[in-house]
């Protein structure tokens, strides 16, 4: 039985030394829910028989995939073991799970004085992990390492802890052991929770500054933004100000989640909690962002601001163009929930009207294009995703490219293209051929660690393009799915990149053209020139498919002019069959895309821009 | 296995049709096909309903076998004279298909054309077809068929090459056809047919350039050239598809048809059907004509098609079933379409482009015309005839007469 604490402090009466904010750092699978569901239980805020499993997870793509996108927070009372009189206030803040929203968090991290390192008794640390560790040691965070899943045949705590010990810097002793499945060592983890987190410093008597760390869109209520009170109150009623753009608010509701919510007073010094102001899109409320009152407010906004910016760029086209509203209605609507999520009208002489997205990375592009292909039920197209280009030209202009065929013409000076810093972590076996992966997509090698005597840490520089195209799916394939890879944007380089035409009988087919290493065009080209010659079917013409850089031809490929389309035989007994083979020919023919005066079948582009190698790898990141 | 029939609404108990069909019946020529579903062996490439088997059983017990065949044939055909009631016209040509008609004794057949001259009466210049089998047939049968009414006749040769035939499981020997054309002759056939098959997997072009100088040698004043159609469902396809046997291109296809055009234009026979060259015009099939220009016929028969004034229909297809029906006084129609305007419209383009006189234009909707104009200047219609507002196929159009049809019916 959960045991209900007596005296609980409310909101906006906490003192802050009874507060401990935390968030639990660990990889998807290893346990990081069902750990924040036994919490939810054992103090008591869900009762036995609400509980269900990840009681936290909202959305049903997460529940599937096993992942967390949104983080939120929940206000647990907890009275330590040793002294169940003083009832301590543990707000929970959980936090996204992903290498595309490590900005996310980072403002979850700076809610919180102390977090929870959550590793599988088995499995051992993951890349991921690693960089939000490192992400909490940055921000100066007390870490409690914990390994999960001991009541598994296949875990090794002993090893583990030998590891997390030599990363966090404690004994291997002070490694807790839990199991999250039978609630083994949680009460244990609360009361170190309480032990060792310090409580968060603030100013009382100060104008009210507080962090915005999430913002969600809620059909009935609208923005709920999750705050975390640095200084001052926050109180009911009381008209707010946004610090980064000045919009002001009236505050509808203020108050914390058990994990309902739950409206209160105020919010205090140290406070975790929400506010509701009636605005309809969370790009009007910002994570990172300042919250402090209209009336009297502060000066300073806190510091660690910025605005998403968009890494990935993908063309959405829906399959019939008639539902070209749709897809827009659609982006609207995931765009209130998603602050990141960019995008704006484009058309291709190719795939028709469609709209240029961009993301944080490869998983926002794939559950983002999921999502609209599930719960809009839209047929989508989505190109190939490539990155953000700085082109320079000899003339001192400077071209912003999102999509390949702005490359600009002319005389080019310079190319930047966005560099990532990544971390792999893998068995020792492996070295050899992550190197040579890395090596042959451009990579450079920052530095290497051993975690353990058979686990090691690789770095690298890489261009963020050479990730986006199947970078992931090879990993895993040559480390048989034990590599685990992180990654994090540094800056930009110049590179000798190119701009790959495909022409078909003469004519530019703006879809397929890509942005690649000079080096690796003809091999881009000969493959892509040699997929179409399977997939475009005998016209009346020749017609010649070409791969080309600026006006010189690199590949070549030629479909035969088609000779014989016409059926020997059409008696009496054939009329019908033919009328109605007929009808479905012409439906096929509705199917097709008029490129020039090239028929050219859907399915061709599907299957040559279709993205479901590198979206593959996005799902493969679980 | 037998190709699958439509989709369609369900024939009236009767046969009955709308008052629609019978509307200027008239103006319009009626033909009679009447099928024969038995065969001594199913060869490789067929999809035809046809069966080996001698006797077969319907619903009911009712036996449907080769000998009483006829007289079920003839109650069709006295089920039709009910269905188009007064209709008054006389039949313009019957055309006996199958299957293989000459398995049946020459009586056979002419009693079942002795029902359509009964029932409805021949015109004096009908065209009497029939299809034959060059190795069950001999001057005495032929002569038979001659006496009773039947004028013109139809051999599947198909090859002149015994490794072809070997392809096809055709039984004849080589030079049997050629010998029967002039069996016909002698037994007083004024009309005579050889069908030839091209792009057999292991034909050469030489194979196929003998098969037609063995033809034209033996003096027919009508020629069919199909490219084989690998059917699905029959052996050959799954012969293809296992490996055993190559698929022939259809580049080859092409070649063979182009052969053939030179080959019989030079001897002296015009197409006139993309598939079908004639000395003469009273040398064309004018049954099949009927096809192609939207006329009138009735198909007797398991498994036949008919079609008057806007109605096709076809029958069950399997022999039992369609004997059980007869026998029941029923129609033996197992579905039907009423076809709408679009769809005649669409038909008419579709058959009437593979004729020498080709479709004329004012059928054509804009689209359609612009698609015309473009066809034109890609040489795949002939410049003269465009001009007096018909759109005829050129020899290169002809290989792309199915692609030029989705265009010119927009």
């Amino acid at each position: 039985m959960p045991a209900i604490p007596s005296h609980v402090p409310e909101p906006s009466r906490t003192d802050p030394a009874l507060i401990r904010n935390f968030c639990i750092i660990a990889h998807i699978d290893h346990g990081k829910s069902t750990l924040a569901d036994r919490m939810l239980q054992l103090t008591g805020v869900v009762e036995q028989r609400q509980m269900r499993a990840q009681y936290l997870d909202r959305m049903d793509i997460e529940r599937e995939r096993g992942i967390t996108i949104k983080s939120q927070a929940v206000r647990l009372p907890w009275a330590p073991t040793h002294d169940k009189s003083s009832t301590h206030i543990l707000n929970m803040i959980d936090t996204p799970g992903h290498v595309d929203f490590t900005y996310e968090v980072s403002r979850s991290l700076a809610a919180c004085e102390g977090t929870i390192l959550l590793v599988d008794a088995a499995q051992g640390i993951e890349a991921q992990t690693l960089a939000n560790l490192y992400l909490a040691m940055e921000n100066d965070l007390t870490i409690i390492p914990v390994l999960n899943k001991i009541d598994l045949p296949a875990a090794q705590p002993e090893k583990f802890a030998e590891e997390l010990a030599n990363l966090v810097g404690c004994d291997p002793d002070d490694v807790l052991k839990v199991s999250a499945k039978t609630g083994l060592g949680v009460d244990a983890l609360l009361d170190k929770v309480v032990a060792e987190i310090p409580a968060p410093v603030g100013v009382k008597d100060a104008p009210a500054r507080a962090m915005i760390f999430d913002s969600v869109y809620d059909s009935y209520r609208g923005v709920v933004t999750y705050v975390r009170v640095i200084d001052g109150q926050l109180n009911k009623r009381e008209r707010i100000r946004m610090m980064s753009t000045g919009a002001t608010h009236e505050l509808l509701e203020i108050g914390t989640n058990s994990p309902e919510m739950l409206s209160a007073d105020g919010l205090g010094v140290g406070e975790v909690g929400y506010l509701i102001t009636g605005v309809k899109d969370v790009r009007q409320s910002k994570v990172g962002d300042t919250v402090t009152s209209q009336h009297k407010g502060a000066e300073d906004a806190l510091g660690g601001y910025k605005d998403p910016r968009p890494m990935v760029f993908s063309g959405l086209y829906p399959l019939d163009g008639s539902d070209y509203p749709e897809l827009r209605e659609a982006l609207d609507k995931l765009q209130l929930n998603d602050a990141a999520l960019v995008y704006e009208p484009e058309t291709s002489a190719a795939l028709g009207f469609g709209f240029r997205v961009g993301f944080l990375g490869l998983l926002h592009l794939d559950v983002i294009r999921e999502r609209l292909e599930r719960e809009f039920g839209l047929d989508l197209i989505a190109t190939a995703p490539n990155v953000v280009y700085r082109v320079v030209m000899e003339d001192g202009t400077e071209h912003t490219v999102t999509n390949p065929s702005e490359f600009p013409e002319g005389k080019i000076n310079e190319v930047y293209e966005p560099v990532v810093r990544a971390t792999i972590l893998a068995p020792t076996e492996f070295i050899g051929s992550i190197m040579e992966l890395c090596q042959t997509r451009r990579g450079t090698l920052l530095g290497m660690d051993y975690l353990s005597e058979d686990r090691v840490e690789i770095r690298y520089t890489l261009p963020l393009a050479e990730i986006v195209f199947d970078f992931f799916d090879q990993l895993k394939s040559k480390t048989r799915g034990y590599a685990s890879l992180d990654y994090e944007p540094t800056g930009e380089q110049t590179s000798s990149l190119v701009k790959v035409d495909i022409l078909l009988h003469g004519d530019k087919v703006d879809a397929f053209s890509a942005i690649t290493h000079k080096d690796a065009a003809y091999a881009y080209g000969v493959r892509l020139v040699a997929k179409l010659r399977e997939l475009i079917p005998r016209q009346a013409f020749e017609v010649p498919i070409q791969a080309a850089v600026g006006s010189r031809v690199i590949a070549r490929e030629t479909i035969r002019a088609i000779r014989k389309d016409v059926l020997a035989k059409c008696y009496g007994g054939d009329i019908s069959r033919k009328r109605k083979l007929l009808e479905k020919q012409k439906e096929g023919k509705k199917r097709m895309k008029m490129v020039g005066s090239v028929e050219v079948p859907q399915e061709a582009f599907i299957a040559v821009l279709s993205s479901d190698d590198s979206a593959g790898s996005a799902k493969g990141k679980k | 296995m037998p190709s699958a029939l439509p989709d369609g609404e369900p024939v009236p108990a009767d046969g009955a049709l709308p008052a629609s069909a019978l509307a200027g019946a008239a103006d319009r020529p009626l033909g009679f096909y009447l099928h024969v579903p038995y065969c001594a062996t199913r060869c490789g490439y067929c999809d035809f309903n046809t069966y080996t088997a001698t006797e077969l059983r319907g619903t009911g017990g009712v036996l449907a076998s080769r000998d009483n065949y006829a007289d079920t044939l003839v109650d069709e055909v006295r089920l039709a004279r009910k269905v188009l009631g007064d209709d008054p016209r006389e039949v313009r040509t019957v055309f006996v298909g199958g299957g293989t008609p000459t398995l049946l004794a020459a009586d056979d057949l002419v009693r079942m054309l002795r029902a359509v001259r009964e029932e409805f009466g021949l015109a004096p210049d009908a065209e009497i077809t029939t299809e034959a089998n060059p190795e069950s047939v001999d001057p005495a049968y032929l002569a038979a068929l001659r006496e009773g009414g039947f004028n013109r006749i139809s051999f599947g040769m198909q090859s002149a090459k015994q490794h072809v035939l070997r392809i096809l499981d055709r039984t004849h020997t080589p030079g049997r056809p050629e010998a029967c054309v002039a069996e016909a002759r002698a037994a007083g056939f004024d009309h005579v047919n050889l069908d030839l098959i091209y792009g057999t997997p292991g034909e050469s072009d030489d194979d196929w350039r003998a098969s037609l100088d063995a033809a034209l040698g033996a003096g027919p004043d009508h020629v069919s050239a199909y490219a084989l159609i690998v059917e699905e469902g029959t052996r050959l396809a799954w012969r293809i598809r296992r490996g055993e046997v190559p698929m022939t291109d259809d580049d080859v296809h092409a070649d063979r048809y182009l052969i053939a055009e030179e080959t019989l234009s030079a001897a002296g026979y015009d197409w006139y059907e993309v598939s079908n060259w004639a000395t003469s015009d009273a040398g064309r099939c004018l049954h099949n004509e009927l096809y192609w220009r939207g006329a009138d016929w009735w198909g007797a028969g398991p498994g036949a098609h008919s079609h008057v004034g806007g109605v096709r229909w076809w029958n069950v297809k399997h022999p039992g079933a369609y004997a059980a029906a007869l026998a029941a006084g029923k129609s033996p129609g197992a579905g039907r379409e009423i076809l709408r305007d679009e769809d005649r419209r669409v038909e008419r383009i579709l058959l009437e482009l593979r004729l020498r006189e080709g479709v004329p234009l004012s059928l054509l909707r804009e689209a359609g015309l612009a698609a015309s104009r473009r066809a034109l200047t890609e040489g795949l219609l002939e410049e003269g005839p465009y001009g007096e507002g018909r759109a005829v196929l050129t020899l290169r159009g002809r290989l792309l007469a199915d692609a030029v049809v989705r265009d010119l019916v927009d």
